[in-house]
């Protein structure tokens, strides 16, 4: 009884912590500097529609980069605590409808992911959307067959070189253009096509790539791990 | 002001969740709502009155306001983040059920089991 009423106590503790970020706050009707200066520049600067694309991979490119090794690291994490075994036979075979209709759709979602993550500058969505996408599609084949066979070594390569190709072309906006991770190393092309805005497609590819590896070896290591 | 006081309610909820709860896979859960609630915070407080996504497509009218782009891209990444940190407690959690066979974290005493 005593605890609920300590553990009631931390919580209207932190209620009143959090009572100057509800009182401060209200839907004002402008941009601040920053954020304006993003929605006005990113289109001349840099050739993007999606200003979002714009501050991930161009001006906050350093804080993506090193999203990206957060999940690296928790995918290596669940990789060490989690060690490949024999596969054991499902609990229940999957029904015809399910492995039909999850083959079917497989390659469609690939595809989806594919085209989220090469328009991440033209519309909503980018290379951690598209990987996501790709997992779900390797998910639900995972689901609906009764042996998918996961190549990890695969996974492994893809992965890394994209992960290196990341670095690369970073290295490369710092020597050839204004600074590291910056897009205006190729020609922002027309604005609005599939092949703009500089290096953000071909980034968004390699996150792409491994993000969608990353996360899909996280499902086969909790899948095989039974 | 009346959605940011519910997403400090749904902070406080997962907040409770972790104080009370003795099950990991609960615990997990109300960490994972606290974290969703500070994603929705900020999203939140980077609405504009009026404002449609910062995406420029073409058929926009001159002098459309658009929604703060910043705190929409700092959101996605830590979703990402939060997903693959998931995937480690998780793994945490099926680490700890093969050796104790017991997600009660009160029944977790032994380290060396």
């Amino acid at each position: 009884m005593i605890k609920r009423l300590f553990v009631l106590l931390a919580v209207a503790g932190m209620a009143v912590i959090l009572i100057p970020f509800v009182s401060g706050n209200g839907a004002g009707d402008a941009l601040n500097n920053v954020a304006a200066t993003y929605v006005e520049d990113a289109p001349r600067d840099l050739g993007t529609m999606n200003i979002v694309t714009a501050v991930i991979v161009t001006y906050r490119g350093l804080d993506t980069l090193g999203e990206v090794l957060v999940l690296f690291i928790a995918t290596a994490g669940v990789g060490f605590l989690l060690k490949k075994r024999r596969e054991g036979d499902p609990v229940q075979p999957p029904s015809e409808i399910l492995s039909t209709g999850g083959m079917i759709l497989m390659p469609l979602i690939v595809l989806f992911g594919i085209y989220v993550f090469s328009h991440g500058h033209l519309t909503p969505g980018g290379g951690f959307q598209g990987g996501v996408i790709i997992a779900t599609a390797f998910l639900l084949a995972m689901l609906s067959a009764r042996r998918l066979p996961i190549y990890s070594g695969l996974l492994t390569w893809i992965e890394s070189v994209s992960g290196f190709a990341y670095l690369a072309v970073g290295v490369l906006g710092l020597v050839l253009a204004g600074g590291f991770l910056d897009s205006r190393l190729l020609p922002a092309g027309r604005y609005g096509s599939l092949l703009s805005s500089g290096t953000i497609p071909l980034i968004y590819t390699f996150i792409g790539l491994k993000v969608g590896t990353e996360l899909v070896s996280i499902l086969d290591k909790l899948r095989s791990n039974q | 002001m009346i959605v940011f006081i519910l997403a400090v309610l749904l902070f406080l909820v997962g907040l409770y969740g972790i104080l009370v709860k003795r099950n990991i896979i609960k615990l997990a859960i109300g960490l994972i709502i606290m974290e969703y609630a500070v994603n929705l915070f900020f999203v939140l407080a980077g609405y504009r009155e009026g404002g449609t996504a910062p995406i420029l497509d073409g058929d926009l009218a001159p002098g459309t306001v658009f929604v703060d782009p910043l705190p929409q891209a700092l959101v996605l990444t830590a979703i990402v983040i939060g997903l693959g940190t998931t995937a480690l407690l998780v793994s945490f959690a099926v680490k700890i059920y093969e050796k104790y066979d017991t997600f009660d974290i009160r029944k977790i005493r032994k380290l060396h089991g």
